[in-house]
C-alpha cells in the first residue's frame, strides 16, 4: 500500500463503491483514482489537501463545503477551472492546481441556444433529505403529485452519511435503523411512487418574483419551474468559527469530514482534533473512528457538551478524550493543518493561560452548530407564493424529527391546495415537539444488582426520545412510557425471565446496554458488550481495557468470545469475564491508546485581529470590526468595504460570524440592518442561462 | 430644536456623495439625508461601475470627461481604492444600420471633445480577440473611458465628506419642505427639522416624490434594468462592450471585466419595465446570457455568481435634469440621471458646488441650459 493511501479499504458498515480504479494526473504526477469520483476524493486520496492559493494572499485553498457551494476546492480540469467537489475524475485528466485567478478557456463549439424549458407543478419539494422524501411520501398518499429536486446524487439528505443506528420512535420514524439504510429506505419507497418525480443532482437556483424556481437540472440544464405550492426542505448549513489559521486546509466542518469519510470513503485525516460537542460533533467522531482515523480529543465550550449523552459515552470509552469548558485557540501549518491549540475556558467565558494543550494532528473538524437554510423560503414568502417549510429547514432538531416534520407539514401544503385531510393535526404536533425535544438532565447511572442468571444492564442515563429496546427484547421486558418515549427505559425482568438473546445488546443505538452471565461461572460472570467496529481490530483470547460508562478503565480482560446477533447487522457482541462487582459497570472496551498532547504556554492573540471572517475574499476580524467600531450598523455597507460576504458562497459562512462579531462588541440587533438575500443559490455557467448544453461528455455520473 | 446647516443634500447616493465632498471641502456645513441604513444602497450599489464621456451631447461629454478626470485621480487625491480601470468601451456593430449611425455620431463625438475612433473588424479584433467575429463590422472605441467600484466611491467619499465635517443622517425619510414666499428653507423628516438655505434634490428614482412636496413637477420615472456579476477569472477583455442592437426583449446589452477580474452584464429590458420593483425576475439571466454569449462566445464558460435589479430615474429625452427652481428659490434639483449617476457623479458634484458658491463658469452656463428642469425634454439622447 502505497505510503500516501488514505483510501478507505475496509470499514465495519460500509462497502466499498465499486469503482473502477483509473489514472490522473496532478502538476503532472501520475496517481491512481477511481472512475467518476469527486476530483477532491481522488486528491485527498492521495493525501493532496492544497488545491491551489488564493488570490489576495496567496494562502493555500482546499476542501471546505464538499458541496459545490464554494470555490476554495477550484482546480484545472484538463485546463478548465472546475469545483473539485463536484467535478467527476476521469481516466487521464490533467489536474493542476489554481493559483490565483484561473483563466477562462476558450469559447469553442457551436452556440446552439435552446429555449429555456418550463414545467409547472402542483408541488415542488426543494430538498430530498428526510424532511423532503417524507413530506413527498405523504402527499402521495394523498393523491398529490410533487417534483421533488435534490442536490446530490442519491437521495437522503444527511442521512446518507449516517453510518449509525438511530434514535427516535420506532413505530413513527425508523429509530434503531442506521441512516444510510433509511436514506435507501425513503429512497426506494419514493423512486416507486408514480407521484413523485425526483430530480437529483439539480439545485434550486433562485425563487423569482414572477413565482418561479430556476433550477440547474442534473447539474447542466437549467428549467424554470411553476409550483403551485412549494415546499422547502434544504435542511441546514453548518456554522464556522474564528481562530488563527481557521482556513488552513485539513480543517473543515462535519459536512465536508463525513462526506468525504462515509460517501467517497476516503480518510480526511489520519489523526483529527473535533471542535464542538454536540451531536453532530460527537457522531463524527465516532464515524472517525469507525474508520480507522485516530481521534485525539474533542473540545466543548460549554461545561456539558449538548448532544445525546449516549453519543459521547460511546466516544469516551472508545477512548476519545472530551475537554469541556475548552476553546479552540489556533490552528497551525505550513501548507495544511499540523497543529491545534486548545484552552480552558474561565468563568468569564475567557480562554485561561497556561492551560493550552496542543495536539499534533492533520485535521480539525469543526462541529459548532447549525442554521437553517431558509432564504428561499424568505424569498418565496416575500413574493406572495404558497410555501411552507418542513425539517431542519424551519427549525434544527434530529432526522427523526425532520421526518415527522415533513409528514406533518404535507398536511399543511394540501390545505394550501385546498384540500382538506383528516388528520389529528394536534396529536401530530405533540409527537413531533416529543422527536424535536432537546436532551433532558443526565441522571446518575441506575445500579443493577445481579448475582445469578442473566440480565441486561442498561446504561441509558438521560432522556432522549428513543425506543427500539422495547420492540427488541422478544419478551417484552423493556418497559418505557408509551406516551412518551423520552423516558429511561426499565428493565422489568430478572436475572431468571432473561432469555440472554443479545438482541437488546446488539440493537441499541447507542450501545448502552450491556449483559451480565453468570450462567457459565458464578464466580466469573461473562460481560456482552456491543461493538460497531472493523472485527479484525479484536480477536478472540486478545487483552483489552474495558471501561465504565464514563471511559475510566475499570480492568484488562480476555475476550472470550466474539459473535454476531442475528438480523442486528454490523455490530458484534465482545464477551469478556470480569470480577462480579464491577460486571455491572462495564460498558465498553477502550480502543484508542491513551491520546498525548504537549502542555506549555502559548502566547495568543485573543483579538483575532488577522484571523479570516470571510474566507472567500479572505477578510479579517480586524477589518470588520474597526468599521463597526466606526460606527457601520449596515450589513450592506459592510460588504460594501470589505466584500465581506460578495464572494462565491454568497456569505453562507461569514454572515453569522459577523453577527456575532456585532453581538461581541454590544451591538443591539435592532440596530443592525441584514443583507438582502440574492440569486443565485451557486455559481452556475452562463451558458446553461442560455440553454446551451455544457460538457456534455463530462457530466458528472458519480454517486449513482 | 432645529439644527442650521449651509446645504441640505437629500440623498447619499450616485450624485449626493460626491457633491456632499466637494461642498463640505468648500467649506460649508453640509447635512446629509438619506432613507436608506448607510451611504450607497439605494441605485448606487446597482450600478455596474461603467464610466464614459462616451454620449452624445455636450453637456454630457462635458461632464464625463471631467468625471473620468476626477475617478483616474481619485486614488492619488484621496488614497482610497475604488477598483478604477482605464479599459475603454466599445459600441460594437453586427448590423449595417447600426454601423452607419455609431460611425456618424463618432464624427460628431469627435466634434466635441470626445476621444473616440471607429475600428474596423480586424482592429476591433485585435482589441478584443475574443468578441464573436461573424458578422462584426466593427466598432467605436473610446480609450480614456474605464470603470471603477460604485460601492467603494461611495464608501470613500462618505469617509471623505465626513472628513471635512459632513453630517450624514441614514434611516431618515424626508417628508416636507419648508418653504416661505418661494423661498426654501429646510427640510421636515420622519424625527426632525433642519434649516437651510439651500437644499439639494439628489434623490435619484425618488427625486420626483421630494419635487412634488414643493409643488414643482419634474418628469423623473425609474425604470428597472438587472444586472449580474459572475465569479473572477484572469484578465481576458478590457473595454465595456455595448451591443445597441435591439432585439425582441431588450432594446441593449453591455457588458466588461472589471479590476477584480468579474464580469458585469446588464440589459436594458424591452418594453421597459416602470415602477419601483427591484425583486429578481426569471426572465433577465435566459435573455442576458443569449446576447452576451452571442457577443462573446467564451463567457458561456463563466460562473454567474449573483444577480440583482436596480432602478435607472428616467427623464422623457434620456439626459439628466440640473437646475434651481424658478418657483422656489434656493432648491436645486440634481435628479434624473436616467442610470448614469454613478459615473456623472462626481462631476455633478463639483458642478453643483459651483452652483452653490455662485462660480459657475461659461461653460457651466451652457451645460445648465441643456440639462435645464425648464427645457422641452422633446430631444432623444442616442446613446441612453
Amino acid at each position: 500500500m502505497p505510503q500516501h493511501d488514505r483510501r478507505i479499504h475496509s470499514h465495519p458498515i460500509l462497502s466499498p463503491a465499486g469503482r473502477k480504479q483509473i489514472t490522473f494526473t496532478w502538476q503532472g504526477n501520475k496517481l491512481t483514482g477511481l472512475d467518476g469520483e469527486p476530483i477532491s476524493a481522488a486528491l485527498y486520496a492521495n493525501n493532496i489537501k492544497v488545491f491551489g492559493h488564493h488570490v489576495k494572499d496567496h494562502a493555500p485553498q482546499g476542501l471546505f463545503c464538499a458541496n459545490g457551494q464554494c470555490s476554495q476546492c477550484m482546480v484545472f480540469a484538463d485546463g478548465k477551472p472546475v469545483k473539485a467537489c463536484i467535478h467527476p475524475i476521469r481516466q487521464g485528466m490533467r489536474v493542476d492546481p489554481v493559483d490565483g485567478l484561473p483563466g477562462l478557456p476558450p469559447g469553442t463549439g457551436t452556440l446552439d441556444f435552446t429555449s429555456i424549458p418550463e414545467k409547472q407543478v402542483p408541488v415542488l419539494i426543494i430538498g430530498g433529505g428526510p424532511s423532503g422524501l417524507s413530506a413527498a411520501m405523504e402527499l402521495a398518499k394523498l393523491g398529490i403529485k410533487s417534483l421533488l429536486v435534490d442536490d446530490k446524487s442519491a437521495l437522503g439528505g444527511k442521512l446518507v452519511l449516517q453510518t449509525h443506528r438511530f434514535f427516535g420512535s420506532k413505530q413513527t420514524v425508523y429509530a434503531g435503523t442506521r441512516g444510510i439504510d433509511i436514506a435507501e429506505n425513503l429512497s426506494i419507497q419514493v423512486s416507486k411512487e408514480p407521484l413523485i418525480e425526483v430530480w437529483s443532482n439539480s439545485t434550486a437556483l433562485a425563487v423569482f418574483s414572477d413565482k418561479k424556481i430556476g433550477i440547474l437540472k442534473d447539474e447542466k440544464e437549467y428549467y424554470l419551474v411553476e409550483p403551485e405550492c412549494l415546499l422547502i426542505a434544504c435542511g441546514a448549513r453548518e456554522k464556522f468559527i474564528t481562530f488563527p489559521g481557521n482556513t488552513l486546509p485539513g480543517i473543515m466542518g462535519a459536512g465536508a469530514f463525513q462526506t468525504l469519510l462515509n460517501r467517497d470513503q476516503v480518510k480526511p485525516a489520519t489523526r483529527v482534533f473535533i471542535v464542538g460537542g454536540g451531536n453532530v460533533g460527537l457522531i463524527a467522531g465516532y464515524h472517525a473512528i469507525q474508520a480507522g482515523i485516530e481521534v485525539a480529543g474533542l473540545a466543548e465550550a460549554l461545561p456539558e457538551c449538548s448532544g445525546y449523552r449516549v453519543h459521547m459515552d460511546k466516544l469516551v470509552r472508545l477512548g476519545v478524550p472530551v475537554f469541556t469548558s475548552h476553546t479552540i485557540l489556533s490552528a497551525y501549518g505550513k501548507d495544511s493543518v499540523e497543529k491545534v491549540v486548545i484552552a480552558a475556558l474561565g468563568s468569564d467565558g475567557k480562554p485561561v493561560s497556561g492551560t493550552e494543550k496542543t495536539f499534533s494532528v492533520d485535521g480539525v473538524l469543526i462541529a459548532v452548530g447549525l442554521e437553517p437554510i431558509d432564504e428561499l423560503f424568505l424569498k418565496a414568502k416575500e413574493y406572495g407564493m404558497k410555501v411552507e417549510i418542513a425539517g431542519d429547514a424551519e427549525e434544527i432538531a434530529e432526522a427523526s424529527a425532520a421526518i415527522y416534520s415533513g409528514k406533518l407539514k404535507a398536511h399543511e401544503v394540501a390545505a394550501l391546495l385546498g384540500m382538506h385531510t383528516d388528520v389529528n393535526q394536534e396529536e401530530l404536533t405533540r409527537t413531533l415537539n416529543i422527536l424535536k425535544a432537546k436532551p433532558g438532565i443526565v441522571q446518575p447511572e441506575a445500579a443493577t444488582e445481579i448475582h445469578n442468571g442473566v440480565m441486561p444492564v442498561i446504561h441509558c442515563r438521560q432522556e432522549i426520545p428513543c425506543d427500539p429496546c422495547v420492540h427488541l427484547c422478544p419478551k417484552g421486558f423493556f418497559y418505557i412510557e408509551k406516551d412518551d418515549i423520552r423516558t429511561i427505559p426499565v428493565y422489568k425482568g430478572d436475572s431468571h425471565l432473561c432469555i440472554g438473546c443479545e438482541r437488546c445488546v446488539a440493537g441499541c443505538p447507542g450501545l448502552a446496554i450491556t449483559m451480565v452471565d453468570y450462567r457459565k461461572h458464578p464466580e466469573k460472570p461473562r460481560v456482552s458488550i456491543a461493538v460497531e467496529l472493523e472485527r479484525t481490530l479484536l480477536e478472540k483470547a486478545g487483552t483489552v481495557n474495558v471501561t465504565d460508562i464514563d471511559g475510566n478503565t475499570l480492568t484488562s480482560a480476555v475476550i472470550q468470545e466474539i459473535h454476531q446477533v442475528a438480523r442486528l447487522d454490523h455490530t458484534f457482541i465482545v464477551e469478556v469475564e470480569v470480577d462480579p462487582e464491577i460486571a455491572t459497570k462495564v460498558a465498553g472496551i477502550q480502543i484508542q491508546a491513551e491520546q498525548d498532547f504537549e502542555t506549555g504556554a502559548e502566547i495568543f492573540d485573543l483579538s483575532n485581529e488577522d484571523t479570516i471572517i470571510c474566507r472567500c475574499e479572505r477578510v479579517t476580524v480586524g477589518e470588520i470590526r474597526a468599521l463597526i467600531r466606526s460606527g457601520a450598523r449596515d450589513f450592506n455597507e459592510i460588504k460594501t468595504i470589505t466584500r465581506a460576504g460578495a464572494g462565491s458562497c454568497g456569505g453562507k459562512t461569514c454572515r453569522s460570524l459577523i453577527l456575532r462579531l456585532f453581538r461581541e462588541e454590544g451591538i443591539p440587533q435592532s440596530e443592525i440592518s441584514l443583507t438582502v438575500h440574492r440569486p443565485l443559490f451557486k455559481e452556475v455557467e452562463l451558458g446553461v442561462f442560455a440553454g446551451l448544453h455544457l460538457n456534455a461528455a463530462e457530466q458528472k455520473d458519480n454517486h449513482d | 430644536m432645529t439644527e442650521t446647516f449651509d446645504v441640505i443634500l437629500i440623498g447619499a447616493g450616485s450624485i449626493g456623495l460626491p457633491a456632499a465632498v466637494m461642498l463640505s471641502q468648500a467649506g460649508l456645513k453640509v447635512l446629509v439625508l438619506d432613507q436608506f441604513a448607510s451611504p450607497g444602497q439605494g441605485s448606487n450599489k446597482k450600478a455596474i461601475g461603467g464610466i464614459r464621456a462616451t454620449h452624445s451631447d455636450k453637456a454630457k461629454i462635458t461632464l464625463g470627461n471631467r468625471s473620468i478626470e476626477l475617478f483616474a485621480g481619485w486614488k492619488d487625491m484621496t488614497g482610497d481604492e475604488i477598483e478604477w480601470y482605464r479599459g475603454g468601451y466599445s459600441f460594437v456593430a453586427y448590423h449595417e444600420k447600426d454601423a452607419s449611425s455609431l460611425q456618424t455620431l463618432v464624427k460628431e463625438q469627435q466634434g466635441l471633445g470626445l476621444n473616440i475612433v471607429w475600428l474596423d473588424k480586424r482592429q476591433l479584433l485585435e482589441k478584443v480577440p475574443d468578441l464573436n467575429s461573424v458578422n462584426l463590422l466593427g466598432g467605436t472605441f473610446s480609450p480614456d473611458d474605464g470603470s471603477a467600484s460604485p460601492l467603494l466611491m461611495a464608501a470613500s467619499c462618505y469617509k471623505q465628506a465626513i472628513k471635512h465635517g459632513c453630517v450624514f443622517h441614514f434611516r431618515e425619510n424626508v417628508t416636507g419642505l419648508i418653504i416661505k414666499s418661494s423661498k426654501i428653507e429646510g427640510v421636515v423628516t420622519s424625527t426632525n427639522e433642519y434649516h437651510a438655505p439651500i437644499v439639494i434634490n439628489a434623490a435619484g428614482a425618488w427625486a420626483g416624490s421630494v419635487a412634488e412636496m414643493a409643488g414643482i413637477n419634474i418628469p423623473v420615472v425609474p425604470d428597472s434594468h438587472e444586472a449580474a456579476i459572475t465569479e473572477p477569472v484572469a484578465r481576458f477583455f478590457d473595454p465595456m462592450i455595448v451591443d445597441i442592437h435591439p432585439d425582441e426583449n431588450s432594446s441593449n446589452c453591455y457588458f466588461y471585466q472589471h479590476w477584480t477580474g468579474q464580469i458585469f452584464f446588464c440589459i436594458t429590458p424591452s418594453p421597459n419595465i416602470w415602477g419601483f420593483n427591484t425583486s429578481e425576475t426569471s426572465q433577465f439571466l435566459p435573455l442576458a446570457s443569449r446576447r452576451i454569449i452571442q457577443l462573446m462566445p467564451r463567457l458561456k464558460n463563466i460562473r454567474v455568481r449573483r444577480t440583482w435589479r436596480g432602478l435607472y430615474p428616467m427623464t422623457p429625452d434620456g439626459s439628466p435634469i440640473l437646475g434651481t427652481s424658478r418657483e422656489c428659490s434656493g432648491f436645486i434639483q440634481a435628479a434624473g440621471m436616467c442610470g448614469q449617476g454613478f459615473m456623472l457623479g462626481p462631476a455633478m458634484g463639483e458642478m453643483i458646488t459651483r452652483m452653490v458658491l455662485d462660480e459657475l463658469t461659461p461653460m457651466d452656463h451652457e451645460i445648465l441650459d441643456i440639462l435645464s428642469p425648464y427645457r422641452e425634454f422633446s430631444g432623444h439622447e442616442k446613446l441612453k
